[in-house]
């Protein structure tokens, strides 16, 4: 066999073992759906009645219903990067990453596995999420292709954020540094648009939820999904997802690939 | 003793000049050695001498500030997949999935040493029973004790059958049983011939397993040769008889060429290996002599006495497992 064939066949085995995980560690899965469904909850119908009038036209609770869930998608994204770090540094704290790196297996599997892993997870938590969305009266008026792209952007930014999580993983020293590492994560789409208009938030914090990732992503989202413009937002959106899975992967390639401290 | 192999016959092992640092920390300073394929080789040494990061670099893991290290015929940091196709690495803390049953860690070893599915669950099931792991093969190991953890460890270390093998502190942590059979486990692996690097604190352990055995503290090898050899070096064996009389402790003083004699305890320790012959004759002259015995007691060196003798100063005392 090729290089390339044993590189996809370990990291096969590596996805594998990840899903096995899943499954055996539900508790992890719950936490990634349960907390954003706790805010959609809360935000819809506790603030929602007098978040939802002051957007732009009105429409109380219903528009708000409209308006948040983008934003909770990308609180979902961020609160699952906590387990993909979570895992890693659980991995590493154990030996079983030393191990794995004693052996002839290809270089790049065991992190692939994760990321697989998670975005898997992830997508299906978002999915859970959407439906739940749903349910308590989010209306997209999105096309198939408006659909289809939204996906792939989630898709897309899920990839980008679980690599940046392996990454925070490699570099915290235990499990309990990597929960915490990527907090910071979770409350972008706060200090975004995710809850509310960036137009009504003072000067400081506004130019940094205009000009922050999650803005233009969760802008993006909400076009596609409620069929408004995406506009410059859309270009924006992919750049810097693209830019944060770039840079995010070769930081975690450079971090499994170093010398490990001296115990 | 590489100088005693055939030049054809490369060692398993052969280090030569190794030194790392971790910024301003020598933890090795100037290594060489050389291990003969199918021979147990043991690295003593206290905690902190440098055994782990020995292991690290042999195993790939860390890369070498200079010197030369070649592993089963590779040079470690031209060749790393190479070795890592030969070796089959143990750590001091057992690396398993705790997430996965025993069998499911037997198998996702085997896929990754690219095993087919029939002899992957040939080789799984053949490892269990040897390492008396059957009967918990379908559970999550988060419930094994350490003793099967450790065992799960090694089975997954020799699915895909290394030639060379380095266990990190084996037994650390085990329980007396549990260590005699890790020993039991290395003795059998040594004589498929398997050849094996063990690294320890315990003088016994080398001394029970190993073929060859170099000493490490402070990073350089201060002492090595076979087991008989090196407690040559140490003075720390001795036997010790009490007596009931202090007339029969002073002419025992005379019969035995006491090493030293305490009045009080009414005791005295004869320097002896504590084998059964040194202590077959000493009964005898004492017997000779009609010299009735109190009591008596065999005291074996230990790393302590080794240490003491070979550096003058006692650092096991940092040692927070003694």
């Amino acid at each position: 066999m090729s290089t390339l064939s044993y590189a996809v066949r370990d990291s096969r085995t590596m996805l594998r073992r990840n899903l096995r995980h899943t499954l055996r560690y539900p508790a992890m899965t719950a936490m990634i759906v349960a907390m954003p469904v706790t805010f959609l909850l809360l935000f819809v119908y506790v603030f929602g009645g007098t978040l939802g009038a002051g957007l732009a036209g009105g429409g109380g609770r219903a528009a708000y219903v409209n308006y948040v869930t983008p934003g909770i998608l990308l609180f979902t994204v961020a609160g699952a990067a906590t387990g993909t770090a979570v895992s890693v540094a659980t991995d590493v704290a154990s030996g079983i990453v030393a191990r794995f790196r004693t052996m002839a297996i290809s270089r790049a599997a065991v992190l692939t596995g994760h990321v697989l892993g998670s975005v898997i997870q992830t997508m299906l938590g978002v999915a859970t999420v959407i439906g739940i969305a749903l349910l308590i009266g989010f209306r997209p008026a999105a096309s198939p292709a408006g659909w289809l792209a939204a996906v792939g952007l989630l898709a897309l930014f899920v990839f980008a954020v679980t690599w940046l999580s392996v990454a925070l993983g490699l570099v915290a020293k235990t499990a309990e540094s990597a929960s915490n590492m990527p907090m910071p994560l979770m409350l972008l789409p706060f200090l975004g648009s995710g809850f509310v208009p960036t137009s009504s938030m003072p000067g400081g914090l506004r130019w940094f939820a205009e000009y922050q990732p999650f803005t233009p992503v969760i802008e993006t989202l909400r076009g596609l999904l409620l069929g408004g413009p995406t506009g410059s937002h859309a270009t924006l959106a992919v750049a810097w997802t693209a830019g944060i899975a770039l840079v995010s992967y070769g930081w975690a390639r450079r971090l499994y690939n170093r010398n490990p401290a001296a115990r | 003793m590489a100088q005693n192999l055939p030049a054809h016959d490369e060692p398993a092992i052969a280090v030569t000049g190794l030194r790392r640092s971790f910024g301003d920390k020598v933890v090795l300073d100037g290594i060489d050695l050389s291990v003969s394929r199918g021979t147990i080789f043991a690295l003593l040494g206290p905690n902190g001498a440098g055994k782990t990061t020995m292991v690290q670099i042999l195993s790939t893991l860390l890369g070498a500030d200079a010197g030369r290290v070649r592993v089963a015929g590779h040079d470690v940091a031209r060749d790393p997949d190479k070795v890592r196709a030969a070796i089959g690495v143990t750590g001091q803390y057992s690396a398993v999935d705790k997430l996965l049953t025993g069998e499911e860690n037997l198998l996702l070893m085997a896929d990754l040493q690219h095993l087919d599915k029939a002899r992957a669950r040939q080789r799984t099931a053949e490892l269990l029973s040897r390492f008396d792991l059957a009967d918990a093969a379908g559970t999550m190991v988060a419930t094994y004790s350490g003793g099967m953890q450790r065992r799960l460890d090694l089975a997954m270390t020799l699915i895909g059958e290394p030639q060379i093998i380095f266990l990190d502190e084996p037994t650390t942590g085990l329980d007396p049983r549990g260590r005699r059979t890790m020993w039991q486990i290395v003795r059998d692996l040594a004589a498929r011939g398997v050849t094996i690097f063990l690294t320890t604190q315990y003088l016994e352990e080398a001394d029970q397993l190993a073929d060859h055995i170099a000493l490490l503290d402070h990073g350089r090898i201060i002492a090595e040769g076979t087991a008989d050899e090196l407690k040559r070096l140490i003075p720390g064996g001795h036997i010790e008889l009490r007596f009931g009389e202090p007339a029969e402790l002073a002419s025992a003083a005379l019969a035995l060429e006491a090493r030293s004699t305490d009045e009080q305890d009414l005791t005295l320790q004869v320097v002896s290996d504590g084998s059964v012959r040194a202590l077959r004759e000493l009964l005898a002259r004492l017997d000779d002599q009609s010299i009735e015995i109190g009591a008596l007691s065999v005291h074996t060196p230990d790393l302590d006495d080794v240490f003491l003798a070979l550096t003058g100063s006692n650092d096991t005392d940092k040692d927070p497992a003694r």
